[in-house]
């Protein structure tokens, strides 16, 4: 114990030392997929090369999480951003950071026409089933019976539609001979590194790469770690964890 | 200050603009001051079209004008739209072989064309706007038959080249129109 | 490095769009974002043309909340770059242009104003004057020229990138769509034979490969007060370099008792009516802001209160109206209106306005 105090957390360099705790509430997926993200990065050596963006939602809270170039956007718009940046730049790694409000809801247009255009970028979607930042409402990816704060009765499937599918709705129109499209989830953190390392690759390659990171929220959610974790395991199995697509020649 | 202020109005695809934009470019190579505003409604295909050019050898300033010098309606519905830009100093022309009424507008004097029926019966039909473009470089007297020809050479140029005949025709088609406003007096 | 196409004086006869597209290049822009819009499309299609000789790059957006905040990562990349749009699109643009000026990105736009609200015409109009000025939930703060022609067009559009790359607040050069579609011939030049250096790009975002601190740019705020503290210097030092920026013309306004106050394409038309005024014996004068943020206001103050009467004339409900009589507030002259909402203004239509103010003078 005096040992690793000593030695201090181990932090990726891709991570910023001087944020300290994060400021994400207690249990929260961000921190989790953050992390491993910026492990990835360093795995990866890409540290000079990325540049990331964040969107507003608690996703904005990471604006100073990675050491790395980044850049805070508005709600929806980091995808335009960061292609914003690697058109000008192709050198560069772009990765847009968002919930699943800015990529399914607010921000889709965006979604569904870089993914269309094989923008050189990897967006990553965390996915927690509502609106955390606001206050818990319903979400694109509110799961069917799920009660958030505008759907207190839980959510009526044939009043609001059924969940949004990111992923199969991105692998249905990307370019497969450009595109890494995945689902993945904090309950399997080696195996999400697994995936950011594929999708990473293929943005260096100058493909376009998304990442749907299933995610939990269990202050609006109201559960404990057990019911937390159940949540989870039920969205894993309403949304499917796979490769969607996977270009050619990328391991 | 001499300046000139034209209004041609048509049918989309009558080729009013293309015959503009001949006219502005003469004046262009002339070494006059030329501003020409092509309008532009919602109705880009199929409605009225009408260009607006003035040709001055000055600096214009304004770029829009109340009236104009030479106002030119080559449909009905160019006559209904144009009335406006007329007052007692502009000449009037109109095609009588497309139209079916005569613009009701206090005018200097009001001309009728046929250039849609001479261009139908003696030439063709495709040289129905070269015609105006005659009768306008007479009607407006400030540039020479020899600048609209370079223009024209600029704008058709190639296709005269592919097919010689076409120039001959563009060119008897312009001295018709011009011939035209003679014979009017104006 | 993109390569300039005008390396000496070139006498052209272009449309605006046109003007725009080679100012562009002239100024070294590296890079358009854009989305399809009337009466904008030309100066996408002219720079469309023109990539294989300036080896510029083009991006056709998914809609104008894309372009905006495209242009963004490209100037933050650290490229020259641009976009162009109207209506519709200036209003949803709004929100990356809020963003720019939160952050202070040398973002440029060309807006080429069309009919409003909603939809309205494709055609003209001065109706985004208020909306490129003071658009999005912000103050304003942004740097506007306001064109009256071809020449201004290719001057202020080498300008813009110069202004908002050396003071990093948003620029935008006001034209409209008459200004856009009409054709008029234009002197086009390099502008280094003008003396007119352009102010160097840097990147925000990546290429520093360690020779920096990592950037952590921003535009939320925790606190009322952190965000008031940033605004309190936003401003400080927006009115600090507005001397430098303010811009204006007079055109026999030095002895005018009716001074019309106009700007953009509008002041060209007064410019018509001041000469025929004169002509019949009235004494006319215009006073025509260029920079519509910030205003010139101590000649504007100065020539309102030499004037007898002063008519204000716009293609709008009276948008510079409403700015220029908050910045002259005290003076006593009398004014009068001539408002066309989305329509041109002709030189006779100021004439016979003028005219009737010489015989009933304006009493506001």
């Amino acid at each position: 114990m005096i040992e690793m105090l000593e030695k201090g957390p181990r932090l990726a360099k891709a991570q910023n030392a001087e944020v300290g705790a994060s400021k994400f509430c207690p249990g929260c997926g961000h921190g989790m997929i953050l992390k491993t993200l910026a492990q990835t990065i360093d795995e990866l050596e890409l540290n000079d090369k990325a540049v990331f963006g964040c969107d507003i939602g608690c996703s904005l809270l990471s604006w100073n999480y990675m050491n790395v170039d980044t850049v805070q956007t508005h709600h929806g718009r980091t995808t335009p951003v960061i292609y914003g940046v690697t058109r000008a730049n192709p050198d560069l790694v772009g990765i847009a950071y968002m919930g699943d409000g800015g990529g399914l809801a607010i921000g889709s247009q965006h979604l569904v026409n870089a993914a269309v255009r094989s923008e050189n970028l990897l967006i990553i979607v965390a996915n927690n089933t509502n609106y955390g930042m606001t206050g818990g409402q319903m979400s694109p990816t509110t799961m069917p019976g799920q009660k958030t704060e505008t759907t207190p009765y839980g959510r009526d499937c044939d009043v609001t539609g059924r969940p949004a599918k990111g992923a199969e709705m991105v692998a249905s129109i990307a370019d497969p001979e450009k595109s890494f499209v995945a689902r993945a989830s904090v309950s399997n953190l080696r195996k999400l590194k697994a995936t950011f390392k594929k999708a990473l690759k293929n943005v260096d390659m100058g493909g376009f790469s998304f990442v749907e990171v299933l995610s939990v929220c269990p202050l609006n959610w109201r559960t404990n770690n057990v019911q937390t974790w159940d949540r989870l395991k039920t969205m894993e199995e309403f949304f499917e964890v796979k490769d969607f697509v996977q270009r050619e020649g990328l391991e | 200050m001499a300046r000139t202020r034209i209004v041609l109005a048509g049918e989309g695809g009558q080729g009013v603009q293309s015959i503009a934009k001949i006219l502005v470019e003469a004046g262009y190579e002339a070494g006059k001051e030329i501003l020409y505003i092509p309008n532009f409604g919602v109705e880009q295909r199929g409605g009225v079209s009408i260009a607006f050019c003035q040709i001055a050898d000055e600096k214009i300033g304004e770029p829009r004008f109340s009236k104009g010098d030479i106002v030119i309606m080559l449909s009905d519905r160019a006559i209904d739209r144009c009335c406006t830009y007329v007052n007692e100093n502009s000449t009037v022309i109109y095609d009588s072989s497309v139209c079916s009424k005569k613009p009701e507008c206090k005018a200097k004097n009001i001309i009728s064309v046929e250039a849609n029926k001479i261009a139908n019966e003696q030439l063709s039909a495709r040289v129905f706007n070269i015609i105006v473009l005659g009768v306008l470089l007479s009607a407006t007297n400030v540039l020479k038959l020899s600048d609209i020809k370079n223009a024209m050479e600029m704008a058709l140029g190639k296709k005269f080249d592919a097919k010689p005949e076409l120039r001959d025709l563009n060119y008897k088609a312009l001295e018709m129109g011009m011939g035209l406003i003679e014979k009017a007096g104006v | 490095m993109v390569k300039k196409l005008i390396t000496q004086d070139t006498r052209m006869f272009l449309t605006g769009n046109e003007v725009i597209a080679y100012a562009a290049n002239a100024a070294e822009a590296e890079f358009m974002y854009g989305y399809p819009i009337t009466p904008q499309n030309e100066i996408m299609h002219t720079w469309c043309k023109l990539l294989p000789k300036t080896e510029a790059g083009f991006l056709q957006t998914e809609d104008e909340i894309s372009a905006g905040f495209s242009t963004i990562g490209g100037i933050l990349a650290g490229k020259r770059a641009f976009t162009a749009t109207a209506g519709p699109g200036n209003v949803i643009m709004q929100d990356a242009q809020s963003m720019a000026e939160m952050m202070r990105i040398p973002f440029v736009c060309a807006v080429m104003q069309r009919g409003g609200p909603s939809t309205a015409t494709v055609i003209y109009a001065q109706q985004e004057t208020r909306l490129t000025c003071f658009g999005g939930n912000g103050e304003g703060f942004r740097i506007v020229y306001s064109t009256a022609g071809h020449q201004d067009l290719y001057d202020y559009m080498i300008k813009a990138f110069n202004t908002a790359w050396k003071y990093r607040f948003p620029t935008f050069m006001l034209a409209d769509g008459y200004q856009g579609k009409m054709r008029e011939p234009v002197t086009l030049y390099d502008p280094a034979s003008r003396g007119i250096k352009m102010v160097p790009v840097e990147a925000t975002l990546g290429g520093a490969n360690g020779s920096r601190p990592v950037n952590h740019v921003r535009n939320t705020f925790n606190l009322e007060e952190e965000l008031m503290e940033v605004l309190d210097k936003y401003q400080e030092e927006f009115d600090r370099i507005s001397p430098e920026i303010e811009e204006y013309l007079e055109y026999k306004a030095d002895d005018a008792e009716v001074l019309i106050i106009a700007h953009g394409i509008v002041a060209r038309s007064a410019m018509t009516a001041v000469d025929e005024l004169r002509a019949k014996g009235i004494k006319a004068g215009l006073f025509r802001p260029i920079t519509l943020r910030p205003l010139a206001v101590k000649p504007l103050r100065a020539a309102v209160a030499r004037a007898k009467q002063v008519l204000f004339t716009e293609s709008a409900n009276g948008q510079l109206a409403q700015m220029v009589l908050e910045k002259i507030y005290g003076l006593q002259t009398p004014y009068s209106t001539l408002f066309k909402m989305g329509v041109g203004v002709t030189g006779d239509d100021i004439v016979q306005k003028v005219e009737s103010m010489v015989k009933e003078p304006a009493t506001v």
